[in-house]
């Protein structure tokens, strides 16, 4: 076994320091290192996008980086997205055009759309769709997530 | 699925780097944004004895041009080449390539420079690099040397850069501002490596061909330039008939394989539709 | 309007959304439940066949961090096989025992400190095989030379039943058109994004055995699991989080985990995490069966149809496994589909071969049914030079004649076939896209209109399963018949007149307790707001039976029926509380806006909170032989869920929805893409409670049933090696290939439930696969191609556009 790693990083605004393998995945060390479950693992090699979290401000997969990667970073994951105690509009628009059913692959969609919103405020519907098919969606056929980020992004806007 | 345990380290510099890469004597890996790298971890297929992490070396992401070309540090990122301005107006066939490479938050953490290196024939930058004829920097014990697009693909997830060599740099030469390109791609979803991509640049001259340029992925084991069908068009010119005789040449130049996705004669198939759809639009977007 | 019809029929927003929105879910994975977990890693088969020669565990347990591990040796030795459904004698354990019959089957399990520390050990696991020479295709399993997978069978074949219903011989006899067909139906999965998790704490002291897990019914499970581990019932207590991550049936198949990980944990001593991973998940959950169909079709001149035969070979893989075989007799009453014919014969063989376990996936068994029918009726249309969509009509089943007994059993409650079929054509414009359609092949396009028709059966009844065996069996004294499909809710009111609905549904995202707000709040005269719902199945305290849980598109039929009566057994109560207080008879008060009223004129009224407070404070204001306490619970069942009887006859579901499509797509003929223009999809569910959620069921399901049309296959190569084991080679549409759908709805009230409702849960997931079939086969018709093998594969679509053109 390898030497343990001292990881800190800064997570929705508070600074944490773990000590861990260096093969700890990234969300692994988010899970049960930090506590924070609202990240999912859903597939471990980095395709159905449930892990997915944003990394010094960008959309990436913390089941595909390792945690000692992350030493030094700051991270925003599902836990943070709540601004002064109210939702973000991307989480409203999700809620009233019933963009989640079982919730699993909704933390990884959020912070994708809010990457996609991000560098591009005004997407079309195609650009909604190729950004959100970063991530798998099983229960919703997506149409109920393309509503939610078109509205979204309006009211970002 | 979580990784073998192994030594990590993260070098300041390339030659702490190539360093460590001799130590281990080609048990380590070399991890860029890791976006294949960590999936062949996990599923333990890759199990190295230390990783060498490239993140911590500074000065490895850039994008500069000069001498009519363009070079990009192997750290630049997928998503920094999608907006780069320089990318826009000297290698718009790479920022077009680019919007097919995995999906954001894959182009978020992947590089240039570990697309290539990675070797994966249906990857969409070995065949630009390939198309354009572009050259890498590769850092080893001895130094610096520059390895052509044509000597770099062995086979299937291969280079022909050494266990203890790093690449370190992208080299492409700048398109013609008047060029034409195109890369057609065929996926089963988009996102997905290619089943056949064709990569694509015309340069005209009236109605003839003053350069042309053909690449594939997911037509074989490497990316193949297909110079023969750039023959065709440089010497026919930019004629309907010439196009589907350059087409044709190009299927004859592959030699496939079958998968689960894709059969052999499919591939060599979709060689044919696929150039003749990116030479029809190169050619629509070339300047005369 | 009253206010006690305010909320059913409302797209009410999720009252679930709030947490999952935010990070605060409670999936399996998320809380360690029990102090000193320990982390579970499973050994499985790299053999598609093969003999166990020994196991050595010594390099695993010198791993530092291991606690220990179990072999198959300990899973013979300790456990009893489960029960399958069928004569044979197949011997189904946790994990293997003698020979491993398809690979991923477990052989070992791991238990160490952390999760990297056990899959460190289950590398150093040895297992000596013998390798056999491994089957994989049902067909060949049957054949004389075929690998035999299961000594003690003798064959391959797991069950055989041939039904005939009417006379299917002379319907072939009288025919002038006869039409036949082979198709083959590929192994597909739901692949939920949260894959299976079992907690197990095992007290050696008072015996019990405390299991959560992300398992969501049928409970039938529970007992055989219970059986299989040796324990009381009373002593295996099954939690199940609230959240659950999607499971379209492929949960349902979790059990065997759940016995191979509660041994593992009563072994080795501690409270063991078993968190399955994607490889595992599609090497080894479950998918619905591969399928060979030879379909027979008999018909008159006037594209009558008067009988069908059904030849299937249903490959189950190495085991087959409870409620295996419904894949071949879950719509064992709705055979016919929408249809009037009466004669029918249907032959089903289960075959076992050298792959992955089958189970309920979404639309179990449907899609298959569905893909066959449809497309038979499409050659019948092209055979006799008519409209797919006036053969249709003519031999629907009319609407004067519901409720509808079918051939085998089934009793369709409600509908209107000819009405909603009409309304899907004619918000698709089916004229104008027949001429759109020509314009477009004049072009050289090739554009194609498929339609499809199906009856959506929700609620299963439990007893379906036993038309899997002979009549004779079941005619034996010891046999003992089943059926069945109930379900229960408790609605409690507390001393400040605060509302909770309690129901042990195990949904996966379905937005119970949303619904059951809705129900309850129209009942009670309040707002969803104020009625708290707790929906956490758990086996000790919950009120459950053999066929709980959240399957067969139950909830929106069974459940809310449950949740409605127990509402209003409730208000029963306090009105005659009320009426005791009041000092007046019963029938002269009426429970209206919250509160008990008289029911003309004015007069005093009690509102709900001063009732409770009453009731709860000063039991002696309650009338004489009035239970204490403000609560009710009601188990509702459907009467018409009868055992299969003597002519295999069954009602094997409860309530009938209808589902009318209609698709039209483009084939790139040099790419072989398949593009859709247009999608239509007509649903009739009855009352709708919540159109939002409705939606979102045809939504998901739709695209369900594309990706096992276009994308989604487990497949295997000769030698039973698993070619599909990574989400880059199994291939889950995402966004970009989600098609844009016009939605509408028929409604025809359920006469068999309190509320009018039916399920829809399995929704388009099972016409999917036959409208676009259908679609793709009428573009490429110029080439005289027909669509019989799915998925659908650029590569496969290319093939015969090839073979076409060279012939």
């Amino acid at each position: 076994m390898s030497d343990p790693v001292t990881v800190r990083v800064t997570v929705n605004g508070v600074a944490h320091t773990g000590r861990c393998e260096p093969r700890k995945l990234l969300v692994d060390f988010l899970r049960e290192d930090l506590g924070l479950t609202g990240t999912h693992v859903g597939c471990e090699h980095g395709v159905c996008g449930a892990c997915t979290i944003l990394f010094n401000g960008e959309a990436a997969r913390s089941c595909i980086m390792l945690a000692v990667q992350a030493d030094g970073a700051e991270l925003l994951t599902i836990e943070g997205l709540m601004q002064d105690g109210r939702l973000h509009p991307l989480q409203e628009a999700f809620r009233e055009h019933h963009g989640l059913q079982c919730g699993f692959c909704t933390p990884g969609m959020l912070l994708t759309a809010l990457d996609l919103l991000r560098t591009n405020p005004s997407p079309t519907e195609d650009e909604i769709r190729e950004g959100v098919s970063a991530v798998l969606c099983r229960c919703t056929g997506y149409h109920g997530i393309i509503k939610a980020v078109e509205a979204a992004a309006q009211k970002m806007r | 699925m979580k990784p073998v345990s192994f030594d990590y380290h993260a070098p300041a510099s390339l030659e702490a780097a190539v360093a460590l890469l001799q130590r281990y004597g080609g048990e380590a890996k070399v991890l860029a944004g890791g976006q294949s790298l960590m999936p062949l971890l996990n599923f333990r297929l890759s199990r190295p004895a230390a990783l060498v992490d490239l993140g911590r070396i500074p000065g490895l992401a850039y994008i500069e041009e000069g001498d009519g070309q363009v070079r990009l540090g192997a750290m630049t990122r997928q998503r920094t080449i999608e907006f780069s301005p320089v990318v826009a107006r000297r290698l718009p066939l790479l920022g077009e390539a680019t919007k097919w490479v995995g999906h954001l938050p894959i182009r978020t953490r992947g590089t240039i420079g570990g697309s290539i290196a990675h070797a994966d024939p249906s990857a969409e930058y070995p065949a630009v690099l390939t198309a354009l004829g572009g050259a890498v920097v590769a850092r080893g014990p001895k130094g610096e040397r520059v390895v052509q697009a044509k000597d770099l693909f062995v086979t299937y997830l291969t280079t022909s850069l050494e266990p203890d060599e790093v690449l370190a740099e992208v080299r492409l030469p700048a398109m013609d501002p008047a060029a034409g390109f195109a890369l057609e791609e065929f996926a089963r979803r988009r996102g997905d490596f290619a089943i056949v991509a064709i990569a694509a640049m015309v340069v005209r001259d009236g109605a003839r061909c003053a350069q042309a340029r053909l690449a594939t992925a997911g037509a074989g084991p490497v990316p193949v330039r297909l110079s023969a069908a750039e023959e065709i068009l440089e010497r026919d010119g930019l004629t309907d008939a010439a196009i589907a005789a350059a087409a044709r040449r190009a299927a004859e130049l592959v030699s496939p394989d079958s998968d689960l996705h894709a059969s052999a004669d499919y591939r060599r198939h979709l060689t044919e539709v696929l150039t003749r759809r990116a030479l029809t639009r190169a050619i629509r977007g070339a300047r005369v | 309007m009253s206010r006690a019809e305010r909320w059913i029929g409302k797209p009410v927003k999720r009252v679930e959304d709030a947490r999952l929105l935010t990070g605060r879910g409670t999936y399996i994975d998320d809380h360690p439940p029990v102090a000193g977990l320990h982390h579970a890693a499973i050994v499985r088969s790299p053999h598609a066949h093969a003999r166990i020669l020994g196991y050595d565990l010594e390099a695993a347990l010198a791993v530092d961090g291991v606690v220990g591990a179990i072999t198959g040796e300990d899973v013979l030795r300790l456990t009893k096989p489960f029960s399958v459904g069928v004569a044979a004698p197949v011997r189904y354990y946790c994990a293997a025992t003698d020979k491993v019959r398809f690979v991923g089957e477990p052989v070992a399990v791991v238990v160490a400190k952390t999760r990297y520390v056990a899959e460190d050990a289950a590398d150093r696991v040895r297992v000596r095989y013998e390798p056999l020479p491994a089957v994989t295709d049902p067909e060949t399993a049957l054949e004389p030379d075929a690998p035999i997978l299961h000594d003690a069978v003798g064959t391959n074949l797991a069950g055989h039943r041939r039904l005939v219903y009417g006379d299917p011989d002379r319907a072939f006899r009288e025919a002038d058109v006869v039409i036949k067909e082979r198709f083959r139906f590929p192994k597909y999965s739901s692949t939920p994004i949260e894959t299976y998790g079992v907690i197990v704490k095992w007290d050696p002291l008072d015996g019990v055995c405390t299991v959560w897990s992300n398992f969501m019914g049928p409970f039938i499970m529970h007992p055989l699991t219970a059986r299989a581990l040796g324990v009381p019932e009373n002593k295996l207590r099954f939690i199940v989080p609230p959240d659950i991550g999607g499971s379209f049936g492929i949960k349902t198949s979790i059990y065997p985990y759940i016995a191979l990980i509660a041994l593992t944990a009563r072994l080795t001593g501690v409270s063991v995490k078993w968190i399955e991973d994607r490889r595992e998940h599609l090497l080894a959950s479950s998918s619905g069966t591969d399928r060979i169909a030879d379909r027979e079709l008999a018909a008159k001149k006037d594209g009558t149809i008067l009988g069908m035969r059904f030849r299937w070979l249903d490959n189950v893989g190495g085991y087959i496994r409870s409620p295996e075989p419904g894949c071949s007799f879950r719509p064992t009453g709705n055979f016919v589909g929408p249809y009037r014919f009466r004669h029918l014969e249907v032959d089903a063989s289960t075959v076992m071969t050298n792959k992955s376990l089958t189970g309920p996936n979404r639309g179990y068994a449907c899609g298959h049914l569905y893909f066959e029918t449809e497309g038979m009726v499409d050659r019948l249309a092209d055979a006799l030079g008519m409209d797919p969509a006036e053969v249709r009509r003519r031999n629907l089943i009319p609407s004067a004649e519901m409720p509808y007994r079918t051939p085998s059993g089934g009793l369709y409650d409600s509908g209107d076939y000819p009405k909603a079929f009409a309304k899907a054509l004619e918000i698709a414009k089916y004229a104008e896209l027949r001429r759109e359609q020509a314009t477009a092949r004049a072009a050289g396009r090739y554009v194609g209109i498929g339609l499809a028709l199906a009856v959506d059966p929700s609620v299963s009844n439990m007893g379906y399963v036993a038309a899997a065996l002979d009549p004779q069996f079941r005619a034996k004294p010891e046999y003992l018949p089943k059926s069945g499909a109930v379900d229960s809710a408790t609605v409690k009111i507390d001393p400040l007149g605060r509302v909770i609905t309690i129901v042990g549904t195990a949904p996966q995202g379905q937005g119970h307790a949303t619904v059951v707000s809705q129900i309850v709040a129209d009942e009670l005269g309040l707002t969803p707001e104020e009625i708290t719902v707790v929906d956490e199945m758990d086996t000790f305290t919950r009120v459950w039976s053999i066929s709980s849980g959240t399957y067969s598109s139950r909830f929106g039929s069974v459940g809310t029926s449950a949740v409605a009566l127990a509402a209003r057994k409730l208000k029963a109560k306090l009105v005659e509380y009320a009426a005791h207080l009041m000092d007046v008879p019963p029938d002269r008060l009426e429970f209206r806006d919250g509160a008990v009223r008289v029911r003309t004129g004015k007069g005093p009224s009690y509102a709900i909170k001063d009732l409770a407070g009453r009731a709860h404070w000063n039991t002696e204001s309650l009338p004489d032989g009035m239970e204490p306490g403000l609560q009710a619970t009601a188990v509702f069942g459907f009467t018409g869920s009868k055992a299969v009887d003597a002519e295999d006859r069954v009602n094997s579901s409860n309530t009938y929805g209808f589902i009318a499509e209609v698709m039209a797509v483009e084939v790139d003929p040099e790419t072989a893409a398949v593009k859709i223009l247009r999608y239509v999809t007509i649903h009739d569910a009855g009352t709708i409670i919540n159109p939002m959620i409705a939606e979102g069921q045809i939504y998901g399901g739709a695209l369900h049933g594309l990706g096992g049309a276009l994308y989604e296959e487990l497949a295997y190569d000769a030698d039973g090696q698993l070619l599909t084991g990574t989400f880059m080679d199994y291939l889950v549409p995402t966004a970009n290939e989600a098609p844009t759908i016009d939605i509408a709805h028929v409604v025809s009230p359920s006469p068999l439930t309190p509320l009018g409702s039916k399920g829809l849960g399995e929704s388009s997931s099972m016409t999917v696969p036959a409208v676009i079939a259908n679609a793709v086969s009428d573009a490429l018709s110029p080439l005289g191609i027909r669509i019989t093998e799915l998925p659908m594969t650029p590569t496969r679509l290319y093939e015969l556009i090839k073979k076409a053109r060279q012939a």
